[in-house]
């Protein structure tokens, strides 16, 4: 591993793994609280947002995208109150529609608009661009110490990893409030946690990890991100702080194998093409669900009859 | 305000409470909660008598639940005022410790006894002072006093409902409040936890601290509590078990939903 690697591999593996342990993070608590739907939901409504504020700004830069995808999620929140009212249908239907109807509205304005000129195109939308977040300017791993070659490094790098320690020290700072009022929220709200707060900041940390790795994985995989590693995770222990532990471990498993294996993997299997790595990222974590499924040590629910 | 004051103040059709008494642990002042369109508690004024063992009792549906809920602030109130040793909520709630009903979480959550009782160190502990030594005995001698203090390693899915009510109660314990509500505390859980948490309560009150409780076996309320509050989404009676559990007074809270043979099989005061 030379050249090559750092110049082409080694910026989209680092933002990769970021990427997935920034969205496992808060996936955990998702679960637990039974809202995992909503990382689904906000992946989808991050699209068009970003895609309005594209239109609206002419370059893709953190600021406006983020702000895109709040405003988004507004709108998205507005219509879903509006339609439930209104059309008197149930919670979650009305939520379906808002988010798949939002969703679609972003495809159609992506491909309407003159998006040639940067990385944004319905396709990079869905599955992400991992593989060309490359570092040009690379010339060994002797650039890691070289200024000039850090400084252009992918601008995406620096903005995955802003998010990823911006997520871990929240995950850390706010860790007590979160799992007491996650576990009982009227014993939370006892003890003056403020649990709507809370929960509030948890989905907007979601989506700011929903926002961060749109680049990387796209913002239908990133959904995978949010919940295979988490839920692979709860099967290996009963501790939540080790659950956390055990999902950055599964996040950076499925980020680095997942690379690895579009990168190679059709290589080795004699084929010419590598295939999408964000792809490939998705089904190694479901893959290891999977298996934490069929072995990990706490697969069957607690207090489930033995043998059951 | 004096008294003249509140009699200008309320012809004038403003809103006024009295003053509540400054010794009770609780007092509710016109308590209204409603989740909808219908108040689930309606107008309820009540005040729980210092180092007294309170019940709240009521049918399904009565907001005994949303009473007490509505006295921590969980829930928020429509109108009405909560005093708790006379001052408002805010200021008192490291005075209070809460019992949550057992059936309101989830026990698969991953997480050990130990841990769950230390969480009612929370307002010691806050954000980011690390569990130390001195915390985990203190945890772990609240878990002796409800006899789980074996089971401090156990994930809590492995216990039976008896059991995880008792880590509920020691978790209160280690809240080391004056004021305890619990909601339902005796629910569905075996006869020896019964005796554990009735033991426990007693207890408190011998400590001087007031316990409140949602309560819904009418048979065991002369034997336990010295208070009752009967409501039925408005306040029926309160007073002393002695003079206000009645038959009468029960089968307004209860309608026709208790028959009057299933009174005089009651356990009730001497009159």
């Amino acid at each position: 591993m030379g050249v090559e690697f750092v110049q082409l591999s080694l910026t989209p593996l680092l933002i990769g793994i970021l990427a997935a342990i920034a969205c496992a993070l808060p996936g955990n608590f998702l679960i637990l609280r039974r809202q995992a739907l909503i990382g689904d939901a906000i992946s989808h409504v991050v699209l068009p947002g970003i895609v309005v504020a594209f239109l609206l700004t002419g370059v893709i830069s953190t600021w406006p995208m983020l702000l895109g995808a709040a405003g988004a999620a507004v709108v998205a929140v507005v219509l879903i109150e509006a339609i439930r009212r209104v059309g008197r249908i149930e919670p979650g239907a009305a939520m379906g529609v808002v988010f798949t109807s939002l969703f679609a509205a972003g495809v159609l304005l992506l491909e309407q608009s003159d998006t040639s000129g940067v990385h944004l195109d319905v396709e990079h939308a869905l599955y992400g661009n991992l593989e060309s977040l490359i570092w040009f300017s690379a010339e060994g791993w002797g650039s890691l110490t070289d200024p000039a070659a850090l400084a252009a490094l992918p601008p995406e790098l620096f903005r995955m990893a802003a998010a990823a320690v911006l997520i871990g020290l929240l995950t850390v700072v706010f860790w007590r409030p979160l799992k007491l009022s996650t576990f009982d929220e009227g014993f939370a709200g006892a003890v003056g946690i403020p649990t709507a707060a809370l929960s509030l900041g948890l989905v907007i940390t979601a989506a700011v990890a929903a926002v961060a790795a749109f680049d990387a994985v796209g913002s239908i995989i990133v959904i995978a991100m949010f919940i295979c590693p988490p839920a692979a995770a709860r099967l290996m222990t009963n501790r939540l702080e080790i659950q956390v532990l055990w999902s950055v471990a599964f996040a950076t498993l499925s980020a680095v194998l997942g690379y690895v294996l579009a990168g190679y993997g059709p290589l080795w299997l004699g084929a010419d093409n590598a295939v999408s790595a964000a792809g490939m990222i998705a089904t190694v974590s479901g893959l290891i669900l999977a298996l934490a499924c069929l072995f990990a040590p706490h697969r069957a629910r607690i207090g489930a009859p033995r043998g059951a | 305000m004096n008294n003249a004051a509140l009699e200008l103040a309320s012809e004038a059709g403003e809103r006024v409470f009295r003053p509540a008494p400054t010794d009770s642990p609780l007092a509710m002042q016109e308590l209204t909660v409603s989740y909808g369109e219908k108040p689930a508690v309606f107008s309820i004024d009540a005040t729980v008598p210092a180092e007294s063992m309170t019940a709240i009792i009521g049918p399904n549906g009565a907001g005994k639940s949303t009473l007490l809920k509505a006295a921590l602030g969980i829930v928020p109130r429509l109108s009405g005022r909560v005093m708790v040793f006379g001052a408002p909520l805010a200021q008192v709630m490291h005075r209070i410790a809460y019992v949550p009903q057992r059936a309101s979480v989830d026990w698969d959550f991953p997480t050990r006894v130990i841990d769950v009782v230390l969480m009612g160190l929370y307002r010691e502990l806050g954000l980011l002072h690390l569990v130390r030594h001195h915390h985990r005995e203190r945890a772990i001698a609240c878990l002796e006093r409800v006899g789980m203090a074996d089971f401090a390693d156990r994930q809590i899915g492995q216990l039976s409902g008896g059991q995880q009510q008792r880590v509920f109660l020691a978790r209160a314990l280690a809240q080391n409040a004056e004021l305890y509500l619990l909601d339902e505390p005796f629910a569905g859980v075996d006869a020896a936890t019964e005796k554990a948490i009735i033991d426990v309560l007693k207890s408190l009150k011998a400590e001087k601290r007031t316990v409140v409780c949602v309560h819904h076996d009418l048979a065991t309320v002369t034997d336990y509590f010295d208070h009752v509050l009967l409501i039925n989404v408005r306040k029926i009676a309160e007073g002393p078990v002695a003079t206000t559990f009645t038959a009468e007074n029960l089968q307004k809270t209860y309608g026709g939903r208790l028959a009057t043979a299933h009174i005089d099989q009651l356990k009730l005061p001497a009159a």
